[in-house]
């Protein structure tokens, strides 16, 4: 496992004694936002799961997107919508084994440093309602794609800068299927395609906005890097 | 282009704009300026710091991999542009609706990165999309159409992931870089289950890529996904970690992280396409 870290095992552990001021509050996540802090190595004593800074904290913002979405597809997968057809049950197994791998594949590289497992909650969402589903499925995918988008800029380490790209991809493939699915030929429409071609990017703060709906467990965001 | 000018007349009133712009809009903004003919001493504050990040870190660089990708995205657009234009060739309906969009996708990129380039801009090369009549019937043959498309589009999507890296002194054009990158990626998944739709050799293919080259086309593709099988991420073996049921399986290790290619491989794949 340390190994297998990405994040050395010194920074590792310099970063695992802040989590002890994390709490495991079970409130509805109030996010406070702030701008990228340099005075990165003083303790925090806010209340929440702590992200870290700099790029182990965006390491972690993925982890927790990926967490919400592996743990939506398991339940989809788990009990699909009635009237399921085999190929649709097809495809949300192999979206869910994607975000589970990519889940897991945080989990273990960013190794000490990272957020415990999130508590989810998806009450909003009537798992047996094929539209509902997939509306969820659709601001779930476009979310991760804004996400990982307006992420790279903030990224320092050219490495990480690489596998969110690697990611980011396949959440895009993953967006134009539950797209079509919901309407054949949606796959890239204007509103999340500008007039220049462009996709959307967001601000991690723009997206925990969005994503907290979903998240039971606070946050403690104060040092990820935010614009 | 008139958005340019917009935000430089509001940047001349107040220079502090970009404050009170959005993120996207300034991103916009930073890289529209990019291949601008203006000295940063004459510039605003805020553009000129833009413009010396971009030159003093990696002179040259920004430029030749917006070139690059200028010259990707004139294939694609004049690809689609031919494909579109010819008649009987794609059938009416969710298939000329769904190329027209890409066909518009491309050309807005051609013609966004044309803008920032400016006068550096590369012109556009004549192409030859039979490949030598390697894909002769390639706008009478739906088949064959649809076949290049994909594999235009596995190309993109690997090629802007691999100059990335290469972005990451300026901040603007990197975002924009990826703003492209995932449309691209958004095309191939669709022209996959197009592709799928018509069946015969394709009639498993996936959105996502499983292995290397699973588009059932042949051999005449495996550069453009070799390496696409790579089942471990930094120094992470994803077939080590806990699925459900088991380890995550090597086609979802395989498919839950696509590969980036150098700006070689890519060339090279696009090469027998450039008459």
């Amino acid at each position: 496992m340390e190994e297998n870290s990405v994040i050395t095992k010194n920074e590792a552990l310099k970063r695992r004694s802040f989590l002890r001021y994390a709490g495991a509050g079970a409130a509805l996540a109030t996010l406070t936002i702030a701008g990228c802090n340099k005075d990165d190595d003083m303790p925090r004593h806010e209340d929440g799961e702590y992200f870290g800074s700099g790029d182990i904290a965006i390491l972690n913002y993925a982890y927790a997107l990926e967490q919400l979405e592996a743990a939506f597809y398991t339940k989809v997968a788990d009990a699909p919508y009635s009237g399921i057809s085999a190929l649709e049950k097809s495809y949300f197994i192999d979206i869910r084994d994607h975000e589970i791998a990519h889940r897991e594949f945080f989990k273990t590289a960013i190794g000490g440093s990272a957020i415990k497992s999130l508590e989810v909650d998806f009450s909003s969402v009537n798992f047996g309602s094929r539209d509902s589903v997939l509306a969820t499925a659709k601001a779930f995918e476009d979310l991760g794609v804004s996400a990982y988008n307006g992420a790279g800029r903030l990224i320092k380490d050219s490495k990480y800068l690489i596998l969110a790209g690697q990611i980011v991809s396949v959440e895009a493939r993953h967006a134009a299927l539950i797209r079509d699915l919901i309407s054949n030929g949606s796959f890239a429409d204007d509103t999340v395609v500008d007039m220049n071609g462009l996709d959307t990017s967001r601000s991690p703060g723009e997206v925990l906005k969005i994503a907290s709906a979903y998240i039971k467990t606070k946050l403690n965001v104060k040092d990820l890097p935010n614009y | 282009m008139n958005l340019l000018n917009i935000i430089n007349e509001i940047e001349h009133v107040d220079q502090e704009v970009h404050e009170r712009l959005n993120p996207r809009r300034a991103a916009l903004k930073g890289f529209l300026n990019f291949g601008t003919k203006v000295t940063a001493a004459a510039m605003p504050f805020a553009l000129g710091s833009l413009f010396n990040k971009a030159y003093a870190q990696a002179p040259g660089d920004v430029k030749g991999i917006l070139n690059f990708a200028l010259t990707l995205e004139y294939l694609e657009a004049e690809f689609y542009t031919l494909g579109v234009a010819a008649s009987g060739l794609i059938p009416s309906g969710p298939a000329l609706g769904a190329m027209t969009t890409i066909r518009n996708h491309e050309n807005q990129h051609v013609a966004f990165l044309k803008t920032a380039l400016g006068a550096d801009a590369v012109s556009k090369p004549s192409f030859d999309f039979t490949a030598g009549g390697a894909f002769a019937d390639v706008f009478r043959n739906y088949d064959t159409f649809l076949a290049l498309a994909q594999v235009f589009e596995d190309t993109g999507v690997r090629a802007y992931k691999g100059q990335a890296a290469g972005l990451m002194s300026n901040k603007d054009v990197l975002t924009v870089a990826l703003n492209i990158h995932s449309v691209e990626a958004r095309h191939a998944s669709h022209l996959r289950q197009m592709r799928r739709s018509r069946g015969g050799a394709a009639a498993n293919l996936k959105p996502w890529i499983t292995g290397a080259n699973d588009t059932g086309i042949g051999d005449a593709v495996n550069a453009i996904y070799a390496g696409e099988d790579n089942k471990s991420q930094a120094g992470v073996d994803i077939t080590q970690l806990n699925g459900i049921g088991g380890k995550i399986s090597a086609s979802a290790a395989t498919e839950s992280f696509d590969e980036p290619l150098t700006a070689e491989a890519v060339l090279a794949i696009v090469k027998p396409f450039i008459a």
